[in-house]
């Protein structure tokens, strides 16, 4: 893994603010290993704890264009499970989400919010794509 | 406060207790019901559904939760002293009254026979007594003899021919004997009954008419029935369903006048001459005359009720609706109104076809304008537009109104103050008051009316209704596709397309979800699209299937292999438990047969599923909406009892039908002999050995609500069973709803089970050949999906824990040890909430 400093390409902001000091870009893999409208798994780092992070790779992210990709926690908060990478891609009014594999609860890849149950919500990360390797923000 | 009590908690006594608290609103009547059943109050119309599985629970009737009603069950009343207004009862009870109403119904009348107290003969009135039938059946079936195991049913009525078809299904071969010249004489004329004859005997029923039972006779353990020309039948059990009798001992001893033929003797506000007592349903005399149906006691419960409440109703024997329809295997009997054509004058108009086993006959006026009753014998389909049309004009040529291919009536046909539901007198004006209401559904309508909550043969009207009255049943699958899963079926396979994003973008809007994903995903697989994990498909799977394995609480994965029938090797069973122990998995044997191996990791499932597929094994689809397990005795291969090869039938059916998907998860069952080992009659379709071939029950389930499978054809040969069920599954799988099990899908049908037998039996849709290509399409595309992804690398690819560190395990994921083997730490949860 790489650790860089490189300006934003494809970047969701919504919960980071990229100006942050100390943003590290974790490279994960080829952007094209993620199966479009499919999650998968990535174990990274983050201040020495292992953190795993869903990633997914939207056919046709109005948000970022061709190759839209959105990265949240991968644990599920209401089975303790990390499986959410492993839930069906899919909108709730045009917006992305992902459904739990567990117990189905479904939560905006946006803002990681879950929407059958607003109190709860996933972290999101700050994600880009840049010479076709899929980079990650942590702090 | 004034006393009412209520002598007798049958579906009428009941109904009046409905019906005062219902009025009552003012808490006038303090009630106190007896009821000689140590039961509350059940369906005794639906009585024979209790063999089919339906249980007492289900048939009983909505309780009236009341503080003001008292029920005293088990316990009779046995005297009654007008003069002090109390009635005593068996355990002892004084209850003094203001009002007493006799509800006690009838009891079966059994005629003087010798012998027929004998153990084995029973009569058919109560849940008590069909207990008693089904325990005398069972050890009737199970004796190790050899020769069939009879029955001999005395009547040929409603009730006989009901406790015939009862008899049937518990694996006897009934034979009904009745004294007159045909069935149901009370119901049908001459010519509707040689129709119905011929139907009752292709139905494996042996019909006798025109002779009575002498005397019975015990012989050996079994019994003998002599006939009055001489036969004599020999019989594991005899039932007696040769009429009722007015439960009338009470009013008898207490000298309230009777009916000439029994019966207390009521006038037409259902008063007896002692104007405290009141008499209503099989044991009232109504103007001299008894009724043996529901409908005329709820009639009686109902001015009762007005009456105590200071009202004025009346019941005149002209107003009582004596229809009554008789569902059987099969055979579908309705007469309704004046269906003998008794009235001064009246005309009759028939259309017999022996050759299509049906016959209908209207009874109108003398001037043919207006509609006093009719017969339907073969097919009944009608009884539900034209019995509400009794008394009213005839909207078109009785003629065409009967005839193959006539006039199709429907309910727009009907005037307000027909009445839809006869069995709880709903007229179409208050179904569409309620409809007005909100009522927008079957249920809300039952709910709301009561309408359709007795013999059900109203509800196809129900739905007309409520079609009529403008009601859109929403049956979009979700919010990205407006159609139902059976449209979205029809679509796809009509267009070609075969990408889920080509079909959203031309049927649906939006990016699709976790409802119409899977949902398009079962619909690809039934249509032959290759490997569930290939292309575009492998997004569209719930994780289940996008794993192949299913998914337990703390991430990891089961492994389930197929073992046909549950028959499996020792070598096998060494192989899978090898498996197991260097995998450290923790294995549960399933109610399927089957062996189950959790723990797996989602890296760990190839080197797994390699093991296994090299030994042989294959996937069993536990994780699918698919065909999982198709359970069996050991039948003829091990056991004394078995009629039939169970095993082998099941390990072919589970070979054939192997990888099928389908709306909702299938299960089966084969059970070699009647003692149903293998719980067959709780399966989506289950097989139950008979001496001559095998009987195929459909739509069974265990789950969250359990329902028995109910009988779709008996006695089929191997092949023939081979293409019923393929034409079952496949359209199962074409019509059924996203995650309908079939028992709900058949509910659902227009027609239920005797629709789905006249599709899938008689193909009366003509479907039935392309139903059965359409599973030896299936059958010839079938590929183990295991070995599909081993073969694959790049679906291998994706059985990796981490995209960025394939082999790593889930750090989450930890074991502790219980009862010696692996299980998941229960895992903590990150603290989510504000």
């Amino acid at each position: 893994m790489t650790a860089e400093t490189i300006n934003t390409e494809t970047i969701n902001t919504e919960t980071i603010d990229t100006a942050r000091v100390g943003l590290r870009w974790e490279t994960v893999c080829l952007v094209d290993r993620l199966l479009p409208e499919r999650g998968a798994a990535a174990l990274l780092a983050a201040g020495g704890e292992p953190v795993q992070v869903a990633l997914f790779r939207l056919a046709d992210d109005a948000e970022g264009g061709s190759d839209g990709v959105h990265a949240i926690g991968n644990v599920d908060p209401f089975s303790g499970a990390a499986v959410l990478s492993r839930g069906i891609v899919g909108d709730r009014g045009g917006v992305p989400t992902v459904a739990s594999p567990v117990y189905k609860q479904v939560f905006s890849l946006v803002t990681g919010e879950c929407l059958d149950d607003p109190g709860v919500r996933v972290p999101v990360y700050p994600v880009r794509v840049a010479d076709g390797w899929l980079q990650v923000g942590l702090p | 406060m004034k006393e009412l009590v209520v002598v007798g908690n049958g579906m009428v006594g009941h109904r009046l207790v409905q019906a005062m608290r219902d009025r009552d609103t003012a808490g006038a009547w303090r009630i106190t019901v007896l009821g000689q059943e140590s039961r509350p109050a059940y369906d005794r119309v639906a009585l024979s559904s209790y063999v089919d599985g339906k249980s007492a629970e289900e048939l009983t009737l909505p309780e009236v939760a009341d503080p003001l009603v008292q029920l005293h069950l088990g316990d009779a009343a046995v005297a009654l002293d007008r003069d002090a207004r109390v009635v005593r009862t068996a355990a002892g009870r004084e209850l003094p009254y203001d009002a007493l109403v006799l509800a006690t119904g009838s009891v079966p009348f059994v005629p003087p026979v010798p012998g027929r107290d004998l153990p084995g003969c029973f009569v058919y009135r109560t849940l008590d007594d069909l207990d008693a039938i089904m325990g005398a059946a069972e050890r009737a079936v199970s004796a190790p003899r050899a020769g069939r195991r009879s029955a001999v049913v005395v009547g040929g009525g409603l009730l006989g021919l009901e406790a015939a078809r009862a008899l049937r299904l518990l694996g006897l071969s009934p034979q009904v004997v009745e004294i007159a010249p045909r069935l149901m004489p009370v119901q049908v004329d001459e010519g509707g009954g040689a129709v119905l004859r011929r139907l009752v005997e292709s139905e494996d029923l042996q019909v006798r008419c025109g002779v009575s039972v002498t005397g019975i006779s015990e012989d050996r353990g079994r019994l003998i029935a002599e006939l009055s020309d001489g036969v004599e039948l020999d019989a594991d059990l005899v039932v007696f369903s040769a009429g009722i009798r007015p439960a009338d001992g009470l009013a008898r001893g207490a000298g309230l006048p009777l009916g000439e033929r029994g019966g207390v003797l009521v006038n037409t506000a259902c008063r007896t001459p002692d104007p405290h007592i009141w008499a209503v349903g099989e044991v009232a005399a109504l103007e001299g005359r008894t009724y043996g149906l529901v409908a005329p006691g709820y009639a009686m419960a109902e001015v009762v009720a007005d009456r105590l409440l200071g009202g004025e109703a009346t019941m005149t024997p002209a107003e009582l609706d004596m229809s009554t329809q008789l569902k059987m295997l099969g055979v579908d009997v309705a007469s309704f109104g004046d269906a003998l054509a008794r009235t001064p004058g009246a005309l009759e108009v028939v259309v017999n076809d022996p050759v299509a086993g049906t016959y209908a006959k209207l009874v109108v006026s003398d001037d043919a304008k207006t509609l006093l009753g009719g017969v339907l014998v073969g097919d009944a389909s009608k009884y539900a537009t034209l019995r509400p049309l009794v008394g009213s004009p005839l909207p078109a040529d009785p003629v065409a109104m009967i005839a193959p291919g006539g006039v199709e009536l429907g309910a727009d046909a009907l005037p307000d103050s027909a009445q839809i539901c006869s069995c709880n007198a709903v007229t179409k004006g208050a179904l569409r008051e309620a409809i007005c209401g909100g009522a927008h559904d079957v249920p809300a309508l039952k709910a709301c009316t009561r309408a359709g909550t007795s013999c059900g043969s109203c509800v196809p009207m129900l739905k007309t209704l409520l079609a009529q009255e403008g009601v859109e049943v929403s049956k979009a699958l979700c919010e990205h596709f407006a159609v139902s899963r059976a449209e979205l079926f029809e679509i796809v396979a009509g267009t070609g397309i075969r990408t889920f994003s080509a079909l959203i973008a031309q049927y649906g809007t939006g990016r699709g979800c976790d409802i119409c994903k899977p949902a398009v995903a079962s619909i690809l697989a039934s249509l032959g699209t290759g490997h569930v994990l290939s292309g575009e498909q492998a997004a569209l799977q719930d994780t289940n299937d996008h794993f192949l394995a299913n998914l337990q609480r703390n991430g990891t994965y089961s492994v389930v292999p197929r073992i046909p029938g549950g028959e499996i090797t020792p070598e096998g069973l060494i192989v899978i438990g090898e498996v197991a122990r260097d995998f450290g998995l923790y294995t549960k044997i399933t109610g399927g047969q089957r062996i189950d191996l959790f723990g797996a990791r989602v890296e760990q499932l190839p080197a797994i599923w390699r093991r296994l597929v090299d030994a042989g094994f294959e996937s069993g689809h536990a994780y699918g909406k698919a065909l999982r397990t198709v359970k069996s005795c050991v039948g003829t291969t091990w056991c004394r009892y078995g009629q039939q090869d169970s095993v082998g039938l099941a390990v072919a059916l589970e070979l054939r039908y192997r990888g099928l998907r389908a709306p909702h998860k299938i299960k089966s069952g084969v059970s070699g002999c009647a003692r149903e080992c293998a719980e067959a009659r709780s399966k989506d379709f289950g097989l139950i050995a008979t001496e001559t071939g095998w009987n195929l029950y459909v739509g069974g389930n265990g789950g969250f609500t359990p329902r028995h499978a109910e009988l779709l054809a008996s006695d089929v040969d191997t092949d023939t069973l081979i293409a019923l069920i393929d034409r079952f599954l496949m359209f199962y799988i074409r019509t059924a709803d996203r995650l309908q099990r079939t028992a709900a899908w058949i509910e659902a049908m227009d027609g239920g089970l005797d629709h789905l037998r006249a599709v899938i039996v008689d193909d009366s849709l003509g479907i039935c050949a392309d139903l059965e290509a359409a599973m030896e399409s299936h059958v010839a595309g079938y590929a183990d999906e295991w070995r599909g992804v081993l073969e694959d690398p790049e679906k291998l690819e994706r059985f990796v824990s981490f995209v960025n560190a394939p082999d790593a395990p889930d750090p989450t994921i930890t074991f502790v040890s219980e009862r010696g083997q692996p299980v998941p730490v229960t895992l903590g949860l990150p603290g989510v909430r504000a």
